[in-house]
């Protein structure tokens, strides 16, 4: 495995980089305004950095799926198929859900359906662990677990025009 | 020229709005040219004060306390920007730099106060104007050249931080010499403002996840009157308890952190862009211009004495910790800018009266170090490539 270094930066952030296989020394500087930059050292002289990419938050997460986002879907697969009887799955809250603008505890969803909510990712934020006082809000998108069938149960709960 | 002196809240609007038209447009020249803004604003507090173009008639006032709330901003901000591990952290790892940073840059100021024949505090407050680099220069400085990445930069970090640390220090200690009194009163003075900043910085260190806790809320708008009128609440015990507004304000900054420091950091940021603009304004406000011609060959001599003295100074610590001699350069040329801290402890002095060559020495000294320090930074990476090429030819 690569070794990666960790260097705090005061008042900025903090810096990770390592020495890839082929030479080419990279890393990365997470601001603490969640800003990210890409860096490229220089071959001639190692202390400098050749190239800079400023990335916002959401670009960064682009990038980081473009590079490497396809192995962790693969070993969120494995997962699914290795925990027998165990599911996981992203349930967007459409505008039109009767639930969106609503509490999590007015779904009831692990009463009807066995189904627990283990976090709401809004935007580029994620609410861990959401109590049954959390709003739920029109384009959230809740992770659930639960079996295959209650999880289905739960799709059709959440989707737009339920009765 | 004078505005008409009907003192009326219009004239005082019509002034406001053309000084800060007047930083705007700078500010955009400044970008443009790659320039700090924070010299144009002490310009512009020159040419509106005593003696220069036009006089402020209402404003004054406003802009002075405006300055107040400024350097308690400005210092707030930098205590935000570092936690109180990361103080102690840099101090442990990085005391040789300090200390080396501390002798090679305080003592020029200090020996030329001296020499001039002032009183030794005048002489301790230029030491200390010398002494400190601007961090907010210096930080857009490393962003601008797309340095932030190098590896030398934490070195340079972790000197602008034991700077801040001994500024810490230095402040409770600067206020309670001059205060006067006897020799016994000076030195109650300043044990009692030392205990304070150190009983400070141990509760920052221990207590400060819960004081965030409990200053932290989600509305922006009562993150900012709660995070504000702490800072300002205790800037004033301070200073009434003599250790400095400005002391009082970093240490909220340092207490603070997670997401209170964070939002903290979002919210106030405008308003000290807005405050600290004032500040340097009314720094330069009160400086006649025409002492600066005279300030100018001392200041420059000076300029030039501690741009060398940094310069070893990011050299030294660059190389201590194992940097090769281009990013030595780097490091010590992004260090020399001086700024914002260098008029807080120049402001002490102007408000305490108690040197009159001080302010405008300053004045002239920040005008060209803030400058200058950004352009040799930027030169930095050009000349090393020169010096390698040429040397890659002689070696042919």
């Amino acid at each position: 495995m690569t070794e990666i270094n960790e260097t705090r930066l005061p008042g900025v952030g903090l810096r990770h980089d390592f020495e890839a296989i082929s030479g080419d020394k990279v890393g990365v500087v997470t601001h603490h305004s969640g800003r990210r930059y890409l860096l490229i050292y220089d071959d001639v002289d190692p202390d400098s950095v050749a190239e800079t990419a400023k990335l916002t938050l959401a670009e960064a997460r682009i990038l980081g799926d473009l590079l490497g986002g396809a192995t962790v879907i693969e070993r969120f697969d494995d997962l699914r198929q290795h925990v027998h009887g165990l599911a996981l799955d992203w349930l967007p809250i459409g505008p039109e859900s009767r639930y969106a603008g609503r509490q999590l505890g007015d779904t009831a969803l692990r009463t009807r359906t066995g189904v627990s909510i283990v976090a709401i990712i809004r935007g580029e934020t994620a609410i861990a662990a959401p109590g049954p006082d959390q709003g739920l809000l029109a384009d959230d998108i809740a992770v659930v677990v639960g079996t295959a069938e209650g999880i289905d149960a739960a799709a059709k709960l959440l989707a737009p025009g339920d009765a | 020229m004078t505005f008409a002196s009907s003192p009326g809240t219009a004239t005082l609007l019509v002034e406001l709005g053309a000084i800060l038209i007047a930083l705007a447009v700078l500010g955009r020249l400044a970008g443009r040219i790659g320039v700090p803004s924070i010299p144009l604003y002490l310009l512009v507090g020159l040419a509106v004060g005593e003696g220069g173009f036009i006089e402020l008639v209402t404003a004054r006032d406003f802009i002075e306390v405006g300055a107040q709330i400024g350097v308690i901003l400005l210092l707030l901000l930098l205590g935000l920007e570092y936690t109180g591990g990361e103080l102690t952290s840099a101090l442990r790892n990085h005391a040789p730099s300090g200390a080396v940073d501390l002798v090679l840059n305080f003592t020029p100021g200090l020996v030329l106060g001296v020499l001039l024949g002032w009183d030794i505090r005048a002489a301790l407050l230029l030491g200390g104007i010398t002494y400190i680099s601007s961090s907010g220069i210096i930080a857009r400085v490393l962003d601008d050249l797309g340095n932030t990445g190098n590896r030398e930069t934490p070195v340079v970090l972790a000197i602008l931080v034991t700077e801040d640390l001994v500024m810490a220090l230095y402040l409770p200690l600067m206020a309670g010499l001059l205060i006067g009194g006897g020799v016994l009163d000076i030195a109650a003075e300043v044990t009692i403002a030392l205990i304070a900043v150190c009983l400070a910085l141990g509760a920052a260190t221990y207590l400060g996840g819960r004081f965030s806790k409990l200053a932290f809320n989600l509305s922006e708008e009562n993150l900012l009157l709660s995070i504000l009128g702490v800072a300002l609440f205790v800037a004033g015990i301070a200073e009434h308890l003599q250790a400095s507004a400005a002391v009082g304000a970093f240490l909220v900054g340092i207490a603070l952190s997670g997401p209170a420091e964070a939002g903290a950091r979002q919210v106030l940021g405008p308003l000290r862009d807005l405050f600290a603009a004032m500040f340097f304004v009314f720094f330069g406000l009160q400086i006649n211009p025409a002492d600066l011609p005279d300030a100018l060959a001392l200041a420059a001599g000076l300029a030039v004495v501690t741009a060398v003295t940094k310069l070893a100074t990011g050299w030294w610590s660059a190389k201590a910790a194992g940097i090769h001699w281009p990013g030595r350069l780097r490091a010590g040329t992004t260090l020399i800018a001086r700024g914002e801290f260098s008029i807080v402890i120049a402001g002490i002095a102007v408000a305490a009266g108690i040197e009159s060559g001080l302010g405008p020495l300053a004045a002239a000294y920040v005008l060209i170090l803030a400058v200058v320090g950004p352009l040799l930074a930027r030169a930095a990476d050009p000349v090393a490539h020169a010096i390698s090429r040429r040397t890659a030819r002689r070696a042919e």
